[in-house]
């Protein structure tokens, strides 16, 4: 399994603590079904925990987008939390860390949904 | 580069102020046009790119760009057709690495290949192999033709360069 995933709720707002690779194929459709039963369950305030995925590819990065635009147009919000460096990199060089809202303290994530 | 001396094991050294000794290799694959096939590209580049001395964030960038390049050759190149390969070479010189991606498809039109930077295509959720390639990678040139796309990625050695301030550990 190239990408593990697992949610939990605090205060309100849903933190799915990703692990692994999100890359083409697997990882971006394991993102995809996590982000859309969300949803789908009225869970609408949603950070995405990537601490532990060391590796983004482009595919991977256009599932980022599409889970933000996907919740931001179902009234929802999603945030990402504690991002690698590895990860950081991609998202400055893509111009996508000023489209994401980026935390790196998970109360403080919790603190930020209104 | 003056004179280039090679010895009989294929070492090449490159007189100058750092001395560079590599063998002198190419190596190449004919892949499936799947998924594994592009799995399979990116952890030989790693490996390749590791065994040839590349520090870590080079290797990283040498794999991603292997990763997005054969993405491209399998998904919009041959479309995952299974009577369609996906070619796979790397050949490395004291001052480079040179890997050579070729698909079957009917070759790319790059005139329509958006800005994935420009502020109407930031929330697109694809076009961004290509940009990424580039940032990574010292060359890449794309060659598409009616019988398919040749995609060639350089890397350059950094002690093979001019003046070889950085010399490769």
């Amino acid at each position: 399994v190239t990408m593990k995933v697992g949610t939990r709720q605090v205060d309100g707002v849903t933190l799915v603590d990703c692990s692994g690779r999100i890359t083409l194929g697997e990882g971006s459709v394991i993102l995809r079904d996590t982000v859309r039963d969300l949803l789908g369950k009225g869970n609408k305030k949603i950070v995405l925990n990537l601490a532990d995925v060391n590796y983004i590819d482009s595919s991977g990065i256009g599932e980022l987008v599409s889970a933000f635009t996907t919740t931001k147009n179902q009234g929802g919000e999603l945030k990402l939390l504690n991002l690698t460096k590895k990860v950081n990199d991609l998202l400055q060089i893509t111009k996508l860390y000023t489209v994401f809202d980026v935390k790196d303290d998970e109360a403080a994530a919790v603190k930020s949904f209104k | 580069v003056a004179a280039v001396l090679t010895c009989e094991l294929g070492f090449i050294l490159i007189p100058g102020k750092f001395s560079i000794a590599m063998t002198e290799q190419r190596v190449s694959y004919t892949l499936d046009s799947s998924l594994e096939t592009i799995d399979r590209a990116e952890e030989k580049a790693t490996r390749i790119a590791t065994d040839l001395g590349f520090g870590e964030d080079e290797v990283m960038q040498i794999s991603m760009a292997v990763r997005e390049g054969a993405v491209n050759a399998v998904l919009h190149g041959n479309a995952y057709a299974q009577d369609k390969k996906v070619t796979l070479a790397f050949e490395h010189t004291a001052s480079e690495l040179i890997i050579t991606i070729r698909d079957q498809g009917s070759g790319i039109d790059l005139s329509k290949i958006p800005n994935p930077l420009a502020p109407e295509n930031l929330l697109k959720t694809s076009g961004r192999g290509i940009f990424l390639m580039r940032s990574f990678m010292d060359v890449v040139e794309i060659r598409p033709s009616k019988t398919g796309t040749e995609l060639k990625l350089i890397k350059h050695v950094h002690g093979a360069t001019a003046g070889g301030e950085e010399a490769s550990q």
